[in-house]
């Protein structure tokens, strides 16, 4: 695979001009779309929530939820929403990963295996939150099956619980057809040379296809991490953001439209932001996802 | 090793992957049986446990298709809606992809992280202000108003899985290409693009399945039957159909939905799997 390339093959030192027209059109709609109400709203946190003209109040609405008086709450907030994520991600991670594994193998009726695999994921967020918030009603069907009586909304362990087993239902399919595509661009030819060097089913694993689709895990990871911080529909659902439950984007929302208040709402928005973008960056230098870094250094040194 | 060995060795892992298979269908479907079951039940029978449905009735799915709903307009909405979202952010996600993957410019990893970073702002500041900006231009009620704000929301996720894809690709392939006196455009359609298909459907999926299943954008955004897609109907119909318990019917909404999404990947997996990988370069 790594050939050393010859002086024919090397590539010219600058496509700024083509790059710019083949990446500035996706730009361009995501500063409208995303980078435009970002902006406003972030403008909007700025000032205060009365009624009639709302006067410029600075960080105030900042301050208010990191240790005046919304701060318990932000903080719980930012509490279950780690662990709502913390959780789910490890969760949908190994179940996504041992999923993968299996439709990759020539079987008959994989096609089949693949299309039931999606549908947790393809069934719409809010029916499938509706489909499990009775289910776990006391007196329905997880209950009947166990033999328990539990009242799984009811209290902050059990509507946790139930969250967290709703959501790696709905989205480990999600990484499995990542981590899929992922296996899809590793040659069979790595797998029989490590077979025949005498490497076990475990350590071909582990020394050969995890290096080569940590890029596809690392990604379904990322985006992940991105879409469980900002957990809403499945606590929303189940509890309303009671028992505990309610993630930062729950706080948000209550906010800015059910208490009118945009000022603190959009405050509120931008520390969710802050929160995701610092993890994920903490995660991505972590974990080494320098998939691009690498790649690039690899051949400047050719 | 012996040849009997060898066979027994290779029945037992045929036994194991059955295993594994059987688990994970059960995984994957026994929820969504029970939600079948649930949407064959009449509203009192609601918490009868039974695994079977006992008395299956198809009321709750007459509710959803009688014309007050108007369900069939809905499927039809979010089939127009996610078909252009999935083609229009394909488009984009290649093209930008390929430029991140293969091209030598200044700013690449800023680049990869806007996109990463336009994902990490929770829904709703990003809804009102844009709801504002789409008022104005006199869009509220049009498909537009929930196709390009979907396009943007699965173009990061896209982006990043079709980087990692053409990243993947041996160079050497492409270059070979070039020497044969292929324009860099021919070599991207008939060498590179080829070989990135299963990353191409991949997505391709998870952008349609996310785009059909969006609801916050386009709960607001549609006004009227005449653009509304289904999970905004589905939503309403608490309000229409069965005042105390619409569970039935969302659950019959929800097989309604979730089937032509079965079908389309059952359709397109064959093309998550690509054979030309496998030996393109020796």
């Amino acid at each position: 695979m790594s050939a050393p390339r010859s002086s024919a093959t090397r590539r010219p030192r600058s496509d700024g001009r083509l790059a710019f027209w083949l990446v500035g059109p996706a730009l361009l709609v995501l500063g409208v779309i995303i980078g435009y109400p970002v902006i406003s709203s972030i403008v909007r946190s700025l000032f205060g929530d009365g009624i009639g003209e709302s006067p410029f109040v600075g960080f105030d609405n900042y301050a208010r939820a990191l240790w005046g008086f919304g701060a318990p709450e932000f903080w719980r907030s930012v509490g279950i929403t780690y662990l709502f994520a913390g959780v789910t991600i490890v969760l949908e991670t190994v179940i996504g990963m041992l999923m993968a594994l299996v439709m990759n193998q020539a079987f008959r009726g994989r096609g089949l295996l693949r299309a039931s695999v999606l549908v947790p994921w393809a069934i719409p967020t809010a029916v499938a939150a509706v489909l499990w918030k009775w289910a776990f009603d006391p007196a329905g069907i997880i209950n009947a099956l166990t033999g328990s009586t539990i009242i799984w909304t009811g209290s902050e362990v059990p509507s946790i619980v139930a969250i967290i087993i709703a959501d790696t239902w709905k989205t480990s399919p999600f990484i499995a057809l990542l981590i899929l595509a992922g296996l899809q661009v590793v040659p069979d030819e790595i797998y029989e040379a490590a077979k025949i060097d005498g490497a076990n089913a475990w350590q071909r694993f582990w020394r050969v296809t995890v290096p080569l689709i940590r890029p596809a895990i690392a990604v379904a990871v990322v985006f992940r991490l991105l879409d469980a911080l900002r957990m809403y529909d499945l606590p929303q659902i189940f509890t309303q953001g009671a028992n505990g439950t309610a993630t930062l984007s729950i706080l948000a929302v209550q906010s800015t439209l059910s208490q009118l208040k945009p000022g603190y709402g959009g405050a509120l928005s931008t520390l969710t932001f802050v929160v995701i973008f610092i993890t994920a960056f903490v995660f991505v230098r972590l974990l080494g996802f320098d998939a691009v870094s690498r790649a690039e250094r690899q051949r400047g040194e050719r | 090793m012996t040849a009997p060995r060898a066979r027994l060795k290779r029945r037992a892992s045929r036994i194991g992957l059955g295993v594994a298979v059987a688990v994970m269908v059960l995984f994957c479907l026994l929820p969504f049986y029970w939600m079948l079951v649930s949407s064959l039940k009449d509203a009192r029978d609601i918490f009868d446990n039974s695994l079977i449905p006992l008395e299956p009735t198809l009321v709750n799915y007459a509710a959803v298709l009688g014309s007050q709903n108007s369900f069939v307009l809905a499927l039809r909405n979010s089939g127009i809606i996610a078909g252009s979202v999935t083609v229009f952010a394909l488009l984009f996600g290649v093209t930008a992809s390929y430029a991140i993957a293969r091209l030598q410019f200044r700013g690449k990893n800023v680049v990869l992280a806007l996109f990463l970073a336009t994902s990490m702002f929770p829904g709703v500041a990003i809804l009102t202000p844009l709801f504002q900006l789409f008022a104005n231009l006199g869009w509220i009620d049009t498909f537009q108003a929930m196709i390009i704000p979907d396009i943007s929301f699965s173009l990061p996720l896209g982006v990043w899985i079709l980087t990692s894809f053409f990243r993947a690709m041996p160079w050497e392939l492409e270059a070979a290409a070039l020497v044969d006196g292929c324009t860099r455009g021919q070599a991207f359609r008939r060498v590179i693009l080829p070989l990135a298909v299963p990353g191409v459907f991949t997505t391709a999926i998870l952008v349609f399945i996310s785009a059909w299943n969006e609801f916050m954008i386009a709960n607001s955004m549609s006004q009227t039957s005449a653009s509304q897609p289904v999970t905004v109907a589905i939503a309403q119909f608490s309000g229409i159909s069965q005042f105390d318990k619409p569970y039935g019917s969302q659950m019959a909404a929800g097989v309604l939905v979730t089937v032509p999404l079965i079908v389309l990947v059952l359709v397109f997996q064959r093309r998550i799997i690509s054979g030309l990988t496998a030996g393109g370069v020796k």
